[in-house]
């Protein structure tokens, strides 16, 4: 039997605003537990939530990326539940009338691209963070957290597999990156979602029962939690057994998914229209100067390098992937006319480096400043392709200045032909019968010298100038 | 010399000629307050910084509108560093961090706030009787009620003990109150007055307004009271007239609506009477009075009844026990912690009222009763809408009758009718006074004028005509001082 798996998202992502939601705390993360709380974020009896209009605009930022509806006037609602991390028993959002409606997004797996509809994507606050471990038979509370936007975006079940579900997911976090509405910190908690995950038999109509997949912060476990949780269901299924509609949690270290409640023991949360707030009424003008300022996007960019530098698509694909990697391109790009050495080093080099620790641009230690220094020392001769390799292995790891390992290490590449010249005849004197070989048609033996120039000069020769003159001397 | 039963407006006068200092003024209101004490008015004193505060005025005098007049204040606002409780044990011991902008506004303006007043629980009652601190006594009668839920300040203006108080309006709270003390009252527009810092009980309705003894002091607080906050969105951003400008100016011509649907023929005949004569003395005036149809105004108990629990249960969902107000002891996991911190920190009139809102928001019932209810919300503010093009104000008595019995009044059902007259205002957002206009048994009645939106100006201007040419508003209750 053939299973078809049915997969949705629901993204939330917190937005890099200033100031929480409904009040002037602020949003920035790491500070000591209870620091970034005000009169509002605590719930104290008589205070009024204040909406924050530079998340609105944060909001519809995404919504026109996604070439969305925008609701120019929304509204909120509360979501009761009670719960000791949210202060005021209930959750402000928007049901009824979200800030963005239907919209789309493409999608990219192995090189074909699909696209994703968008349900809708509204604006709520974030609970605060209930801490179990810290202190013994006790629940610590931080609401640093509390009241910290965050735009859900909910995609429509069109997603197939746990591929699609990855870079629908990166898709988002490539997008919000560009549009700066989000730090895309997922070790910070910046990105998570829920999954909802059903599977039917391929010729059935309708879906199957779904399982919801609580707070997933990393691609990897994406990908490994809906792989577990579509075997689960096959197998019930197979069994002859039937799926629980239920919220479940993925455990990661058994990497497993589990169930947390089932749809009968669900909070009725008794949403209703938050009567603090009027409805946020959007006007044309600031739609328009929201328009006018959004960001060059992923495409647009990918366009524009294969135009303007004359790259590879697949290259330009993989420089405008991240905005950190689209941003090392063009700050190189001003210091070298060579378009396609700079994207060779990170389509190359960069990437493979980034791969192999698995983090993103923002996460390395590699600034665009050095990545810019390193290509104008290649490119102006001073240090060769293969040291360059080197240099940037040990800025990886220690972020220091280019300039400063260059020097430090004595790297400069060896231009002055006389001194090159010394050392090929001391090679050559020293290895008569190679000379000879090569003299009696041995061409390949060439690089033997080459190797040899460059082992003598700690690989800092210039690989032309070593070809020039052993040419010159051997061809004598 | 007495201070007793004076208006803002004689002490002010009284003050500013030096017949009497600031610290005298508010030290003679405490004794006031000691000689009440079993009206049972205050909940908590403010007696060391009021005091400080006078003396301050007396080194320091100012020309501000309030300056030295003491104010009481209802538990409902909070007060910085004055414990506030909301007539509730759940805050028994809440000492709030900041003040409403209501209480900032008042004391800019120079006023001495003296104490906070009793008053029905989270403001849910309409007799003062579902107060954790105990019944407040009308200074009308034996064993009367105040009425509610501004119980607490309309007795302390009734008696005398202070010439103005703030209070609060969800369904008639200061209205009716004011109707069975004998004072006038007024609920503004929604919007009017900031409500950053009045402990929410149902957000859409809830309104701050001043009680006093006349119309004229009504409007100098409400000059004060109101203002544009950026704190509160629901906060209106007009212009805050001069309340008091043009208020003794001629009525004549006006028209006033009288309430089709309201059948006054089940009230008392006395009650009606004093009604009927109210109408009468308006028409000696030059007002016109016009019937008006307003088609849905029977519904309009049961649609509060629907609205306001639905949002009193959401915003008393933060009374968890995990922040702040009462935290049961020793609780054995987080399911028992919210259970028992609440049922001992709630009464049952409050308890009643979450039951029934989460009843009405919850799935399934949501369309049926919130939905609806609010539908019709709307169809009764188009009722007032169509009316006030026919006519300047509707008016009605304030209340179906007289102060009644403490303990007499055990239906819940029949306490909520109380509101019959007063809700309507709420639902429609409108403003409404109520003033002193007849006594039945030696116990005092409210007339209820409404008014359009933003219309207090007309609403101060006709009754303070009423109170030129009548003197129910200057009786006062024989009182003795225990």
């Amino acid at each position: 039997m053939t299973w078809e798996t049915v997969i949705g998202l629901e993204v939330h992502v917190q937005l890099s605003t200033k100031t929480k939601l409904f009040s002037g705390a602020s949003t920035s993360f790491g500070s000591e537990p209870n620091t970034q709380v005000d009169l509002i974020d605590l719930g104290l009896p008589g205070v009024l939530p204040v909406a924050n209009k530079e998340a609105f605009y944060k909001a519809i930022r995404f919504g026109l990326a996604t070439n969305a509806e925008i609701n120019q006037v929304s509204m909120f609602d509360r979501k009761n539940y009670f719960y000791p991390d949210l202060p005021k028993g209930y959750q402000i959002t928007q049901m009824e009338k979200p800030i963005v409606g239907k919209g789309s997004i493409v999608i990219n797996v192995d090189g074909s691209e699909k696209l994703i509809n968008i349900t809708r994507a509204h604006l709520e606050e974030d609970a605060g963070k209930s801490i179990h471990d810290l202190f013994d038979g006790e629940t610590g509370i931080d609401l640093n957290r509390a009241g910290t936007p965050l735009l859900e975006i909910v995609s429509e079940p069109e997603i197939s597999n746990a591929k699609e579900a990855v870079a629908y997911f990166k898709a988002i976090h490539q997008l919000v990156t560009f549009l700066d509405i989000c730090d895309g910190n997922m070790s910070q908690g910046s990105m998570r979602c829920d999954v909802n995950v059903s599977v039917k038999k391929v010729d059935d109509a309708i879906l199957g029962t779904r399982a919801e997949i609580k707070n997933i912060n990393s691609f990897k476990f994406i990908e490994r939690a809906i792989h577990f949780e579509v075997a689960r269901q096959i197998k019930l299924l197979e069994k002859g057994e039937s799926i629980v509609q239920e919220t479940r949690l993925y455990d990661s270290v058994k990497n497993e998914t589990r169930s947390m409640r089932s749809k009968e023991a669900a909070n009725d949360y008794r949403y209703f229209p938050e009567p603090d707030l009027l409805p946020v009424v959007i006007s044309d003008n600031e739609l328009e100067e929201i328009k006018s300022t959004l960001p060059e996007l992923p495409k647009q960019k990918e366009i524009r390098f294969v135009n303007e530098h004359n790259l590879e698509e697949s290259e330009a694909k993989i420089l405008a992937s991240s905005k950190a990697m689209a941003n090392l391109f063009e700050d190189a790009s001003e210091k070298t006319k060579d378009s396609s050495l700079i994207a060779k080093w990170l389509v190359g080099d960069v990437s493979a480096l980034l791969n192999k620790d698995n983090i993103s641009i923002e996460e390395s230690k590699l600034s665009s400043i050095n990545f810019a220094k390193l290509i104008e020392r290649i490119s102006d001769n001073t240090i060769s392709g293969k040291i360059a390799k080197s240099v940037l292995e040990e800025v990886w790891i220690s972020g220091n200045d280019i300039d400063a390992i260059i020097e430090e290490k004595g790297l400069v590449q060896i231009q002055d032909e006389s001194v090159l010249e010394d050392i090929a005849k001391k090679i050559i004197d020293a290895n008569p019968d190679q000379v000879n070989a090569y003299k009696g048609g041995k061409d390949r033996l060439f690089g033997f010298f080459v190797g040899q120039v460059m082992k003598e000069t700690q690989g800092k020769a210039n690989p032309q100038g070593v070809n020039k003159i052993l040419k010159k001397l051997l061809n004598s | 010399m007495s201070i007793q039963f004076k208006t803002i407006k004689e002490l002010s006068s009284m003050l500013r000629s030096k017949e009497i200092s600031n610290h005298e003024l508010t030290k003679e209101t405490f004794n006031l307050i000691e000689s009440y004490k079993h009206l049972n008015a205050f909940i908590t004193l403010n007696k060391e910084r009021a005091l400080i505060k006078a003396s301050e005025l007396d080194k320091n005098s100012s020309e501000l509108s309030l300056s030295g007049i003491p104010i009481a204040q209802k538990d409902l606002f909070v007060t910085k560093d004055l414990r506030t409780t909301c007539g509730s044990n759940m805050l028994s011991n809440f000492i709030p961090p900041y003040s409403a902008t209501v209480i900032e506004n008042l004391e800019a303006a120079g006023c001495i706030s003296i104490g906070k007043t009793n008053m029905d629980e989270f403001a849910m009652g309409s007799s003062n009787e579902t107060s954790f601190y105990g019944n407040v006594l009308n200074p009308w009668g034996q064993n009367l009620v105040p009425g509610g839920s501004s119980g607490g300040s309309a007795a302390a203006v009734a008696a005398g003990i202070v010439s103005a108080a703030t209070g609060t309006d969800t369904g008639g709270s200061i209205r009716q109150p004011a109707s069975l003390c004998g004072i006038t009252g007024i609920k503004p527009t929604y919007g009017r007055i900031s409500r950053w810092g009045m402990v929410a009980f149902a957000s859409s309705l809830d309104q701050a307004g001043p009680m006093a003894r006349t119309a004229e002091d009504c409007a100098i607080l409400m000059n004060e009271m109101c203002s544009h906050d950026p704190k509160d969105t629901t906060s209106l951003d007009e212009d805050v007239p001069d309340f008091t400008k043009g208020i003794d100016a001629p009525i004549k011509g006006l028209k006033i609506g009288i309430v089709k649907e309201f059948d006054l023929s089940k009230l008392d005949s006395n009650v009606v009477k004093v009604f009927e004569d109210s109408k009468k003395h308006y028409e000696s005036l030059g007002v016109e009075f016009v019937e008006v149809s307003l088609p849905n105004i029977n519904l309009s108990v049961p649609t509060y009844y629907v609205v306001a629990p639905a949002e009193c249960s959401s915003n008393l969902s933060r009374f968890d026990g995990v922040r702040y107000g009462n935290r049961c002891d020793d609780p054995k996991d987080l399911e028992d912690l919210y259970i028992r911190s609440r049922s001992e920190g709630f009464g049952d009139e409050v308890k009643r009222r979450i039951l029934i809102g989460s009843y009405v928001l919850s799935a399934g019932f949501y369309d049926a009763y919130y939905k609806k209810a609010q539908q019709v919300r709307r169809l009764i503010k188009n009722d007032f809408d169509n009316a006030f093009e026919k006519v300047d104000l509707i008016m009605s008595p304030t209340t179906r009758g007289a102060a009644f019995e403490a303990g007499s009044m055990s239906d819940p059902i029949e306490m909520y009718l109380e509101d019959l007259f007063t809700v309507p205002a709420n639902l429609a957002g409108l403003p409404g006074i109520s003033i002193p206009n007849g006594h039945v048994d030696n116990k005092p009645l409210g007339l209820q004028l409404i008014a359009n939106s933003l219309q207090e100006s007309l609403l101060f201007n006709v009754a303070h005509n009423f109170q030129m040419t009548t003197d129910w508003h200057l009786k006062t209750p024989s009182l003795e001082a225990k």
